[in-house]
């Protein structure tokens, strides 16, 4: 029995910002619904168009409900590389396959989008017209159609240097939009408790379904800052724990990031945060810890480990010191806080993370974290390694003309041995 | 602090290991804290419970998972109350080995500790 016959073809159309994290966030979310990704298109660089088999619509909606690459998808009918090609692509998708939703009792519409190019309401009727031959028997409804057909004609991607024809053309039944509204409602600039370096919304959502985060996982953010990345967990459903070295921001308390603002008020700690979106049911605790000398037990018991480490560069990086290394007319800190002093040497942090996202990942738990990279200097071989963790993915978004950071993605493929016992 | 956190909590003060476990909690100040009951959840985390210190921690705690658990929703909603609910805002965590006391306030641990005083 032929897998390509039971598999249908679907239309992902794509939003065009993050494009390197596109592809694993849809691999991930594909392998998350029981579903693999499987395409003919041997890459998708900057398009926004990808045609990918899906073994079935339940995988696809569900795909849609966590994606904020995706725009929408659609159940292909037809394509081709002009109108010709589409209509004779459209007269061989199986009619038995189109009949359900062409129906007499149904109702329908149908868009014409156009990419990098604008049509007269003239030419989109005369494309809708020019689509007679199919076997419509519904009635048209443009206000709430039980079922959207849609049009969707690629001009390039240039917008200096727009064709005459369209590249190619596709026609598909709509079937949902995916979660880009997220990256609004959730947005840092309406959140009560910010701190220097929270995340941008739309790349904390991207970080949950590259760690394949699901409803009843425990997440854990060793370096969990104003507790961002956890947001997007929880929204997903998922039981959320945070660390972190300063005793100020885990409490919500001292000096404020906002413009005009000096002080945290009481209502910005992590806890509140989570309250803001209605998410406080799945705080379960932030501690004050740190990261390079953990205090959980022995045991595997997260399902995701997703993280944004200080690089150095905008929050100071630091990891507790001993007293006789601190330098003269440094402050201690008050209650138990321990000096903060020595700088914690970047690969050494990677080495520990690595490490305990081993020791405490569940088997198939996955580790995203954030890598800060020299551009000039960068080679695959700086990604850290774990003989227990498989690299999934390695996304790299630009800061500056020299610096990058990299969206590293793993997962645990191996039991933990203590192999230092000692 | 919840109870389910001092279940996963260890102390790390050098050369104690796992006789770390589990911390002695004494709380000062405990709230109850209404959380939405969640089956499916709780009946995850079962498993993952040390039982001998949940039950050093907490009074009414059944003595162990029974069988069928999964299903059983009394036991589950005992569970979900005594791991999810119970809140200590103020108290200490104490290491079993070395005495050390970890303090917890506003409902937040403080496991910080000296470069002296932690594992190599």
């Amino acid at each position: 029995m032929a897998l390509s016959c039971t598999l249908n073809r679907y239309l992902l159309l794509m939003a065009q910002e993050h494009l390197e994290f596109r592809l694993p966030e849809i691999k991930s979310l594909l392998s998350l619904f029981g579903g693999q990704f499987i395409s003919s298109q041997e890459t998708y660089g900057k398009s926004p168009f990808w045609i990918l088999s899906i073994p079935s619509e339940d995988i696809a909606r569900n795909l849609m409900k966590r994606t904020v690459c995706a725009k929408s998808i659609f159940e292909l009918w037809g394509h081709g590389k002009s109108p010709e090609e589409l209509y004779n692509s459209l007269k061989n998708y199986p009619v038995e396959k189109m009949v359900p939703f062409l129906h007499s009792d149904s109702t329908y519409k149908i868009k014409i989008h156009t990419f990098n190019k604008t049509l007269t309401q003239e030419e989109k009727v005369k494309r809708i017209d020019a689509l007679e031959f199919l076997p419509f028997e519904g009635k048209v409804n443009l206000k709430k159609p039980q079922h959207i057909f849609s049009v969707l004609e690629d001009y390039g991607l240039d917008p200096n240097c727009i064709p005459e024809n369209p590249h190619n053309i596709y026609f598909g039944r709509w079937i949902a939009d995916g979660q880009r509204e997220l990256i609004e409602s959730y947005s840092v600039k309406k959140r009560h408790f910010i701190g220097n370096t929270s995340m941008d919304a739309g790349l904390s959502f991207i970080m949950a379904n590259h760690g394949k985060v699901k409803e009843n996982d425990i997440v854990f953010d060793p370096f969990v800052g104003t507790g961002g990345l956890l947001i997007a967990s929880a929204h997903f459903g998922a039981y959320v724990y945070g660390t972190d070295i300063d005793y100020n921001t885990v409490h919500g308390l001292g000096k404020a990031s906002r413009k005009n603002q000096k002080w945290r008020g009481p209502d910005e700690n992590i806890r509140a945060n989570l309250r803001q979106y209605g998410l406080e049911k799945y705080y379960l605790d932030v501690l004050v810890s740190d990261a390079s000398k953990p205090s959980w037990r022995k045991g595997t018991y997260f399902d995701a480990i997703i993280t944004d480490p200080p690089y150095g560069i905008r929050e100071s990086t630091r990891r507790t010191g001993s007293q006789k290394e601190i330098p003269k007319g440094m402050e201690k800190c008050p209650e138990s806080h321990v000096p903060v002093s020595l700088s914690y040497h970047l690969s050494d942090m990677f080495f520990d993370l690595l490490n305990f996202a081993a020791e405490t990942l569940v088997l198939g738990g996955r580790l995203v974290y954030w890598l800060p990279v020299y551009t000039p200097e960068y080679t695959e071989e700086m990604v850290p390694w774990h003989p227990c963790l498989k690299l999934i993915s390695n996304c790299e978004q630009k800061l500056s003309s020299h610096t990058s950071r990299r969206l590293i993605t793993m997962e645990k493929v191996k039991k933990f041995e203590n192999l230092f016992q000692g | 602090m919840k109870l389910l956190t001092h279940n996963l909590l260890s102390s790390h003060v050098r050369g104690v290991g796992p006789r770390g476990f589990p911390l002695r909690l004494q709380a000062t100040e405990v709230r109850i804290n209404p959380v939405e009951f969640n089956p499916d959840f709780v009946a995850r985390m079962i498993p993952k419970v040390e039982w001998a210190a949940l039950l050093e921690a907490a009074d009414t705690v059944p003595k162990g998972p029974i069988e069928g658990y999964e299903h059983d929703e009394k036991f589950l909603r005992q569970m979900h109350h005594v791991l999810l609910e119970v809140d200590v805002l103020e108290g200490t965590l104490q290491c079993p080995e070395s005495g050390r006391l970890f303090p917890i306030s506003r409902g937040i641990p403080n496991m910080l500790l000296s470069d002296e005083e932690t594992e190599t």
